[in-house]
């Protein structure tokens, strides 16, 4: 071991050893960085004092704060819903023209529907909520169960085709495939059922609508009434309006005739509390009427 | 102090030690309270195992990289809780080998994802994200509906999770080629045995609404559904849980 000797220029020490002639200068660590050092030392020796930090065997060491992240959570949403709650509580109990009247709440609906309908429900029926192929337009006045804010929330909580215990329950039997209606007979019920919302169609083919109108009160109007307007206890959809779930067209509605359908509405119950499902069914209320007819 | 690593430098011995000591400081942070898992994670007694379909779905999950895009863990945040429902408690993931937490979200959380849109949605999303959600930039997974689910190793994949703890017996392990079909196919023999052994609220339907034999969407759909559902522990006041727990009961 060499000793250190002198370094002419800089004036330190360096450590006595030797590289081909190189030698080490010995430099103290620089103030600063033992200052800063000591500082974050000082600063952990803090937090393990005031926040939760040790695992001692079943338990840890809780902290001078006694902060505790869910507590401090659970704390944070309950302030939130005591703020909304001044307004969301009566949701659970008003009628719809009693909300459309208080026009500071109507803003509220529309700004929190807008984001519940998005988180939630957009998915299926589309930001505009008017829907696609399979999932119903909800702005178009056409309901299924009922558009009533009742009938509306209580979709919302039980769903349809659910495992939920009180699910909206309703099918579209494959008629055809089950042999209750041959090809032939699956062409004239789709005249008919066209017809109704095209009159250009029955004048047309009087006689093959005519027979598919036979066809239909014999097969279909046990669901869909004697009018074909849909019965909404059962869920069966009014046929004579223009709103089509999976489609007018005779293709959409050969596959619905001869495979059936058998739509899955979620049910929300769990997800959405009671107020933010009747705040929904105002914000389609109110969404549907602002549509241009 | 300032002088005292001239005298350890010069000690070989010592400086090894020295330095054994220090590099464990840092395992030991981490690996110490695991020693205590059983006391502070909280306790789910309701919780069921993945079904071999479900399980089945889940290496597809891994396999095609949706944990790059989509977290599985709902942090304690206002906002996360007020979008995702409960926030995630360790107990979920006890039956994730590996945890599928992820670290970025480019599409949304998936923790409590299951039961909250239709089979057919979800079927219908995987061949053409577009087709549902006109701005999402996910990819297609079409593939996943024409594979059919390879079953030949789903007993090996039982006994490599029952290896790291999940408390699979040997009946599942033996049927879980014949339970993974009879999830997807109610009409079919298969379908009773899964009822018997995992539960009468095990979801059993044809989840790609396809006929034929199973396929890798059926069982990424059966996966997706029950995502967040293994047990309902964090919505029945999880906090009580964690203070019982923490007490040591």
């Amino acid at each position: 071991m060499s000793v250190g000797e002198r370094d002419p220029h800089s004036g330190y020490m360096t450590t006595g050893h030797e590289w081909n002639g190189i030698k080490e200068l010995n430099t103290p660590v620089p103030r600063p960085v033992w200052l800063f050092l000591i500082a974050s030392f000082l600063i952990s020796v803090m937090m393990w004092v005031l926040l939760p930090a040790w695992p001692l065997g079943s338990t840890f060491t809780r902290g001078a704060l006694g902060y505790n992240e869910r507590a401090a959570l659970d704390e944070r949403v309950a302030v939130a819903a005591s703020a909304r709650a001044s307004w969301m509580t009566p949701l659970e109990t008003m009628s719809y023209e009693e909300a459309r009247a208080d026009s500071d709440l109507l803003m509220r609906v529309k700004q929190t529907g807008q984001t519940l309908f998005g988180d939630n429900c957009a998915a299926c029926h589309g930001v505009e909520a008017k829907g696609g192929p399979g999932y119903p337009n909800l702005v178009d006045t056409a309901w299924l169960w009922g558009g009533d804010i009742d009938a509306i929330s209580e979709t919302l909580r039980v769903g349809i085709n659910t495992e939920h215990p009180d699910t909206q329950y309703a099918q579209m039997p494959s008629l055809g495939r089950d042999g209750a209606l041959d090809k032939k007979s699956i062409l004239r019920v789709i005249s008919y059922v066209q017809s109704l919302s095209n009159p250009a169609i029955a004048e047309e083919a009087p006689a093959r609508v005519a027979e598919g109108n036979a066809l239909f009160a014999e097969n279909c109007s046990s669901c869909h009434g004697e009018d074909a307007k849909g019965i909404q206890e059962l869920g069966a959809p009014n046929l004579a309006d223009k709103a089509w779930i999976y489609g007018g067209d005779r293709a959409s509605l050969y596959q619905t005739i001869q495979y059936g359908r058998n739509g899955h509405m979620p049910a929300w119950e769990g997800r959405l509390s009671e107020a933010e499902r009747r705040l929904l069914a105002i914000y389609l209320l109110d969404l549907a009427e602002s549509q241009p007819q | 102090m300032f002088g005292a690593h001239y005298k350890l430098e010069r000690n070989a011995i010592g400086l090894v030690l020295m330095i054994i000591g220090v590099a464990s400081i840092g395992g030991l942070v981490e690996i110490a309270p695991l020693f205590t898992i059983d006391e502070t994670v909280e306790e789910a007694p309701d919780m069921r195992v993945y079904t071999p379909l479900e399980l089945a779905g889940r290496n597809i999950y891994i396999r095609e990289g949706c944990y790059a895009c989509h977290s599985q863990m709902i942090r304690t945040l206002r906002d996360e809780v007020e979008r995702y429902g409960p926030y995630s408690l360790a107990v979920e993931s006890q039956y994730d080998h590996p945890m599928l937490w992820g670290s970025k979200r480019t599409g949304p959380d998936l923790a409590r994802l299951g039961n909250k849109y239709s089979d057919d949605w979800h079927v219908a999303h995987l061949l053409d994200p577009r087709s549902v959600v006109p701005g999402s930039v996910m990819p297609a997974y079409a593939w996943l509906a024409r594979t059919e689910l390879d079953t030949d190793d789903m007993s090996a994949h039982l006994s490599a999770q029952r290896a790291v703890g999940v408390p699979y017996d040997e009946d599942m392990i033996a049927e879980a080629a014949a339970d993974a079909i009879g999830q997807a196919r109610p009409d079919s023999d298969g379908a009773e045995g899964v009822i018997d052994r995992y539960g009468d609220d095990t979801a059993i339907r044809n989840f790609d609404g396809a006929p034929g034999k199973p396929t890798e969407m059926d069982a990424l759909v059966a996966y997706l559904q029950i995502l967040g559902r293994l047990t309902d522990v964090a919505h029945a006041g999880a906090s009580e849980n964690v203070e019982s727990a923490e007490s040591g009961s």
